[in-house]
């Protein structure tokens, strides 16, 4: 293994964490095994991410043009096909984010590379690498030996390494040669942010947030009018937003929005981690689940193990005047 | 507009307690109710609206064994046309290339000027399977949309990212789209449904049938060579309350006064 490289991801001319977190962890990774860090910043007008990447790897490799000025996959695959095959890099590390679990399969399989995706932790034992990921949405987790290869793509998950690099050091600036454009078949026309919420669920000091175990729409009122008892504002987990059940501006998590109240309160949530994503900074958060096994209560502060429908009535009462 | 849709059969796990088998590589499924996979479905119910506002066919293929003829049939109830089952023989312990190469060998000899799939499965939870289809199809790809409109020769799609933003994006057909949850709402499926397409016939295929060796599929053409399951300790971290209902409910309360400030 000589070289890890690592996909700097950015959106609106920022730097996202999943960049430094996969830094982080390369760093960690070549500081065992005598590697080197590579980092691929595609963009245009760089200058800016480029001077704060440029600590933190051995080597910066730049290409700087506006048809990878928004992150798409045909100009990005274009340009990697060719820097992985020409640099062997032994490990390929990508963000398992939208733009990663994008871009990730269309490059393994176009170039024969071992996928793995979704990685909580990446090691290498005698040259076999192993991989820790999670399946059954977080239920299990799954440790895998790959057999030897050459190169490796991995998908790293956000949030399991620190953002902040330690690393003094200046890289090595490449200019990537652009490659012979062909076809762009998918275009990037613009982001959409979603349009303003009735409800700033950000701004609440209590959130009192639903999941799948609330059944049925129906039974929203009853958390409802528990919220209302003790002055909190209504969130909700993928799930009950998916259904419609509530509105979309009211999901936390990953793609939805990361609260950080006094008390977040997860009735039936199970606690997949795009959502603890949004809610694991809460300062003190209570989970109410019939599974105890639920990996929410690995990040809450309190738990009941029981069925919502029985607690909320009677904790409910608790705040009656 | 002709549609393929590739589904899954998975084990519903949310409200259920997972034990890991003797082998230490797979969880205990046989107490485990079967259901097609969330994010498939929602790429069933996109593929018969498209189907309902343009006109066409849908196909829906799944690999697996002979009990996940329930989620063709359940595609049917909903309007699919017609349904392909690969048997999953030869290709268990496959990673997502050796799934990918079972449907890319039958979706490819298929009419289609879209094919969807779910964004991912909710066991492996790879999400891989249908962008390396894409690739091997030579189609121009999206995965995890939240929104389609077709306008003549072209899809306008919005993918979800982070942060409750969504990426437009315009691309060419055919093409292929993974489908994120919350896409639509899927409509319900009676029994009664399910009995009325009970006598469309289902195609069933197998590795061989579609030209392809012991050797490109399953575990010995897989990247993973070994895999070892465990449960995460639980409630690690919280405090788990104890007493009667009304004991822990008291104490819920102190700490909601006390950390929320409520007087």
């Amino acid at each position: 293994m000589e070289e890890i490289l690592v996909l700097a991801e950015h959106r609106k001319g920022m730097l996202r964490d999943i960049t430094f977190e996969m830094l982080n962890f390369a760093n960690a990774l070549t500081s065992q095994n005598r590697m080197k860090v590579s980092v691929l910043l595609l963009g245009e007008d760089n200058a800016a991410m480029a001077e704060r990447l440029e600590n933190f790897c051995d080597n910066l490799l730049l290409l700087d043009c506006p048809e990878v000025a928004n992150y798409s996959p045909d100009p990005y695959l274009q340009v990697l096909e060719k820097v992985v095959q020409e640099r062997k890099s032994s490990l390929i590390l990508m963000g398992h984010t939208a733009a990663g679990m994008d871009l990730a399969p269309p490059l393994a399989a176009r170039l024969g590379l071992p996928l793995v995706s979704d990685c909580l932790d990446v090691s290498l034992r005698n040259e076999h690498l192993e991989v820790l990921r999670q399946i059954y949405g977080g239920k299990i987790n799954a440790k895998l030996r790959l057999k030897p290869f050459d190169q490796y793509l991995c998908t790293l998950r956000p949030g399991c390494f620190s953002a902040s690099v330690n690393r003094e050091g200046s890289a090595d600036k490449v200019m990537v040669e652009p490659p012979h454009w062909s076809e762009f078949r998918r275009r990037f026309v613009e982001y959409v942010e979603a349009e303003l919420a009735d409800v700033d669920i950000t701004a609440a000091d209590i959130l009192v947030s639903v999941g799948r175990g609330i059944g049925k729409p129906e039974n929203i009122s009853l958390v409802e009018e528990f919220a209302d008892a003790i002055g909190a504002t209504l969130s909700c987990s993928r799930p009950v937003a998916d259904k419609g059940w509530l509105p979309k501006s009211r999901q936390v998590g990953t793609s939805g929005k990361t609260v950080r109240p006094k008390v977040y309160i997860a009735l039936g949530i199970s606690g997949a981690f795009q959502h603890q994503a949004g809610m694991k900074n809460a300062e003190t958060i209570i989970a109410v689940n019939k599974d105890v096994k639920a990996p929410i209560f690995n990040v809450a502060h309190y738990g009941i193990v029981g069925d919502l429908f029985q607690v909320i009535p009677v904790l409910k009462e608790k705040f009656a005047r | 507009m002709n549609i393929v849709v590739c589904i899954k059969q998975v084990p519903e796990v949310a409200e259920a307690e997972l034990e890991i088998d003797k082998s230490g590589s797979e969880i205990d499924t046989e107490d485990l109710v079967m259901d097609i996979n969330e994010w498939d479905n929602y790429a069933v119910e996109e593929a018969i609206r498209l189907k309902e506002a343009h006109g066409g066919t849908v196909t829906v293929v799944t690999l697996g064994d002979e009990d996940a003829e329930d989620v063709l049939r359940r595609a049917l109830a909903m309007g699919a046309d017609e349904a392909i089952l690969i048997d999953e023989e030869g290709f268990e312990e496959s990673d997502a290339f050796g799934i990918a190469k079972g449907l890319y060998r039958v979706v490819k000899d298929l009419p289609y000027d879209l094919v969807l799939t779910g964004a991912q499965a909710s066991d492996d939870g790879w999400a891989q399977v249908g962008l390396i289809l894409a690739e091997w199809l030579g189609l121009p790809f999206a995965s995890l949309v939240m929104d389609i409109v077709i306008d003549g020769e072209n899809a306008i799609v919005h993918r979800e990212l982070e942060s409750n933003t969504q990426e437009k994006n315009e691309m060419s057909l055919p093409a292929l789209i993974t489908v994120q949850t919350g896409i639509n709402d899927p409509r319900y499926v009676s029994i009664m449904g399910i009995r009325k397409v009970r006598r469309i016939e289902i195609r069933e295929t197998g590795y061989e049938e579609l030209g392809l060796a012991e050797t490109e599929i399953g575990s010995e053409a897989s990247c993973v060579a070994s895999r070892e399951l465990s449960l995460p300790s639980a409630g690690e971290g919280a405090e788990i309350l104890s007493g009667t209902l009304n004991e822990i409910c008291e104490k819920t309360a102190q700490i909601i006064r006390d950390r929320g400030g409520i007087d």
